[in-house]
């Protein structure tokens, strides 16, 4: 800690910097948070490059005329490149054709995701907090070629137009590609506030030009992913992991591991017991080959059933709460009497892994202080930050070459940056610069925590002479996510309730009594594409359709006047557009029904119509007609290929997602327990987007909470009982 | 011991023990990349290749057991392979990870059912997991592959009603 310390006033930290770091560097729960967001992305950029290019930190371009627009979001599947460089390439006019993208380097203040604060990719932000930064950076950067092709052809700044990639000058019939002019514009003192186009005018963004980057490389095996670096003199790593939460080594006997042709060292780290090998296969072999004597006297060792129960208890008040205090998330209303409830029900929804098609994975290079992590970085300041803490040097001195990744869903983001500081403890332990990749089995992504929370949610509501609600109490308790992270531990967690709070349904609804209680289990949380969603739309979608029927009125009828009744005009239109292609209130093809949800996430709302039956007991989708409102549009592909893929991943869970926990034990471990959605059972989704000229909001997670009410609801049409807990198939 | 292995029309000599998967020769020998670990227990598909033009789980196929079987991986079809090009106009790909796989079991199905069935085509693409759910557009890449029209069952072209949203609530 000292030498860090040291380093930083040799490097002109202030003193306030500097006992910001020190609190960060000791795990306080200081600095994310709390520290003004200009603050903190100064001490914690300290040691990354100040070095950017003539068109600054986002643009590069090549005298071949090849545009690059360096992302600093992770692409993790969502499409985000893409919109990302049509924003630049859009300011820029660039010609689409030319324009590539690359992952941004790790640099807390310059690459900082205005919604975090520091660098990161989630919540889906990236198009909306990049919306006017890359466009002014594409603006600034046309600014400097249109003045250096002024200047060259002496022609007034006014008179030389920029279009596909193509500087001219009508009147003398001069032009060049921007190519030409990057010595010349690179030149050109460049602008920070460079007038943008009027959305009007747009010719790229929000039209079908915007696609992908990454298909050819990622459909010819040439993209790169971590699982695939390899690099002179480098090791492959596997740790073997205690059996329950929170196990700790005694001891191990490596003496089978050491003979297993190829292994090269076995050492204890914090997390476990590290094997390293010359190749992967060596590793597994000898990490299977070790026998640990592991400390579970402090583990979790609760089953999911127990977990469940208690839950059930706790919202129901017969078990205590002790220490643990109710938050309230929305209340209205004086609480009145209670009258004759016309809906008294709970829902139980499951742990969920993430279980990303390529698992955890991370390449470490340390060398004393010195450390470099090339990995599918979610969040390179947090890595960076955790890194930090174990080589004993700054977090902005950490290193972070971030790759594509093999999907996500949030799970490459934590506050303990879990399977990167393995890497970086192994990596340590060997020491010299040898560069170190952690992989892990598809057991071990499994069965690591960091699980979407198990959730249980009770509702009592009593109605109108409309059969609207009258007043709505709702208890919901799950362990809180954001519980001993760096950002402190909020007294109300939002990611727990997010979407019942705001919820148009209680804005309609006089009386409103809705609290959430966060009880402390060891099993790692986090979010999980589209948080609290998950389960809320759930929720508040099954319920609404339940008492839609109770009332005798049409569910989409019924949606109408609750929107109208709150206000919420957007809903208002993403249902009736949905509806409209649906063909709702005409029949449904022969042998299916219709089943229709709506649900606000990351600012963006989604209406879906389902088309489902039910094969031996298990519900078959069909059609979803599927309608978003996402503000201003602009990769409208990508936008169509979310809703498809958020669609599938929503579905899975549904159908069949669950972690189970046997005294504290993991029992799914592989795709054969842990079943997901395969081609025969994905629906065809069909996307119409609202027009809009708001702001762009999310697109990677509203598509995804949307599918399990509709089929749900589209079971009660059937006749079929209510659904109190996900998954469907409970076998 | 050296084993010798007939991989995209090239014999080539590997070095690892005859009990080691195809998919860690492959990756960790011959740096050919292309085919990826997903599960290890043939469960998913990211790893799949051609043995004498069948597919295979090589994460779970010793090299001892490959004998002259020809294989051909996401490498060895070259990059201009109509199911690759389908990929890429569709923009099938999403994290990507898993597409390898995919589009070597749709090359497989497209080699013995030119014109395949709906059906036949959910069937054949079951054993591939994407978990980013590209399925629909996997179903459109390889109709079109097949030269066959996209049913009425595939998304219409994007469409943009006339009625405009109405302002967002700050």
């Amino acid at each position: 800690m000292t030498k860090i310390l040291d380093r930083m006033a040799a490097e002109g930290a202030t003193r306030r910097e500097t006992l910001t770091v020190a609190a960060t560097l000791v795990g306080g729960a200081l600095v994310v948070g709390c520290s003004p967001a200009n603050v903190m992305g100064d001490i914690l950029s300290l040691g990354a490059t100040k070095d950017f290019g003539p068109f600054g930190p986002f643009i590069k371009v090549e005298p071949n005329g090849w545009v690059t627009v360096i992302c600093k979001h992770i692409e993790v599947g969502q499409g985000n490149h893409a919109g990302l460089a049509a924003l630049a390439a859009e300011e820029l006019d660039a010609d689409w054709a030319k324009v590539k993208t690359e992952h941004a380097a790790a640099n807390a203040k310059v690459y900082a995701n205005s919604a975090m604060g520091v660098q990161g990719t989630g919540g889906s932000s990236a198009i909306s907090n990049s919306w006017l930064q890359l466009r002014t950076a594409g603006a600034a950067a046309r600014a400097m070629f249109v003045q250096a092709a002024a200047t060259k052809w002496n022609a007034p700044v006014g008179e030389v137009t920029v279009q596909n990639g193509v500087v001219a000058h009508a009147k003398s019939g001069k032009q060049a590609g921007l190519g030409d002019l990057v010595a010349d514009a690179a030149k050109v003192p460049p602008t920070t506030t460079p007038t943008l186009k009027d959305p009007k005018t747009f010719t790229l963004i929000g039209t079908d030009r915007v696609r992908r980057k990454d298909s050819v490389a990622k459909s010819t095996g040439t993209a790169l992913y971590t699982q695939d670096v390899q690099l002179p003199n480098m090791l492959t790593a596997m740790v073997a992991h205690a059996p329950k939460f929170g196990g700790k080594v005694v001891s191990f006997d490596d003496k089978a591991t050491r003979q297993v042709p190829g292994v090269v060292e076995v050492f204890q780290i914090p997390s476990g017991v590290a094997v390293v090998a010359e190749s992967t296969w060596a590793a597994r072999q000898g990490r299977d080959a070790l026998k640990v004597n592991w400390d579970l006297s402090k583990t979790e060792s609760r089953s999911t059933d127990q977990l469940a129960q208690w839950y059930r208890d706790l919202a129901a008040g017969k078990a205590a709460a002790g220490d643990l205090k109710w938050a309230a998330f929305e209340a209205r209303g004086a609480p009145s009497a209670p009258g004759a409830a016309a809906l008294e029900t709970t829902y139980d929804f499951p742990y969920l892994a993430h279980a990303t098609m390529e698992p955890m994975n991370c390449v470490a290079i340390v060398n004393g202080a010195s450390c470099k992590l090339i990995s599918a970085s979610q969040s390179p300041t947090l890595d960076q930050l955790n890194a930090a803490k174990i080589v004993g040097n700054l977090p902005g001195n950490i290193e972070v070459q971030t790759l594509f990744a093999g999907g996500s869903f949030g799970r490459r983001t934590n506050f303990q940056s879990d399977y990167a500081a393995e890497a970086v403890h192994i990596a340590k332990t060997v020491g010299h610069g040898r560069p170190v990749k952690l992989v892990w089995t598809r057991e071990d992504d499994m069965r690591a925590g960091y699980y979407r929370p198990m959730v249980h949610h009770a509702l009592r509501i009593t109605t109108d002479k409309d059969g609207f609600p009258a007043s709505w109490r709702q208890r919901v308790v799950t362990q809180s996510i954001m519980k001993g992270s760096p950002m402190g531990t909020p007294k109300l967690d939002s990611t727990s309730v997010e979407g019942a709070m705001g919820s148009p349904y209680l804005k309609a609804t006089p009386v409103v009594d809705a609290q959430v209680l966060s009880p402390d289990v060891g099993v790692p949380v986090l979010w999980w594409r589209s948080v609290g969603a998950t389960h809320t739309a759930f929720v508040m979608e099954h319920t609404i359709d339940q008492l839609a029927r109770k009332a005798g009125r049409d569910p989409v009828d019924y949606r109408r006047a609750l929107y109208a009744k709150a206000g919420a005009n957007r809903h208002l239109a993403v249902l009736n557009l949905a509806a409209q292609n649906a063909g709702w209130g005409r029949p449904p093809p022969a042998g299916w029904t219709r089943g229709a949800a709506v649900h606000e996430s990351f600012g963006s709302v989604v209406a879906q119509i389902a088309e489902v039956k039910l094969e031996n007991g298990v519900p078959k989708v069909g059609r979803v007609v599927t309608a978003i409102d996402c503000g201003t549009p602009i990769a409208r592909d990508q936008i169509a290929a979310q809703m498809e893929g958020g669609t599938c991943l929503g579905l899975a869970a549904a159908l069949y997602g669950k972690m189970t926990l046997k005294d504290g034990a993991v029992q799914e471990g592989n795709f054969d327990s842990y079943r997901v959605l395969r081609n025969s059972e994905a629906p065809t989704v069909e996307t119409y987007i609202v027009p809009s000229s708001n702001p762009p909001s999310g697109v990677g997670e509203p598509g995804t909470p949307v599918i399990a009410p509709a089929v749900a609801n589209a079971l009660l049409a059937m006749g079929q009982p209510p659904t109190t807990s996900l998954p469907f198939v409970k076998t | 011991m050296a084993t010798t292995l007939q991989i995209n029309g090239k014999s080539v000599q590997v070095k690892a023990a005859p009990e080691t998967p195809l998919l860690w020769v492959l990756r960790d020998e011959l740096a050919m990349t292309g085919s990826k670990y997903g599960c290890g227990v043939g469960q998913c598909g990211a790893c799949t290749v051609l043995a004498d033009g069948q597919p295979i789980r090589s994460c779970s196929t010793p090299i001892s057991v490959l004998g002259t079987a020809k294989i051909t991986t996401i490498e060895g079809l070259g990059g201009d392979h109509p199911v690759q090009q389908a990929w890429i106009r569709h923009d099938v790909p999403q994290c990507g990870y898993c597409q390898s796989g995919q589009i070597m079991s749709a090359v497989v199905l497209l080699a013995q059912k030119p014109k395949p069935t709906d059906e036949e085509i959910s069937s054949a693409m079951d054993g591939n997991i994407c978990r980013c759910g590209t399925y629909q557009r996997i179903r459109a890449a390889i109709k079109d592959a097949a030269g066959l029209p996209q049913v009425a069952s595939s998304p219409p072209p994007l469409k943009t009603p006339s009625v405009p949203a109405p302002a967002a609530k700050i």
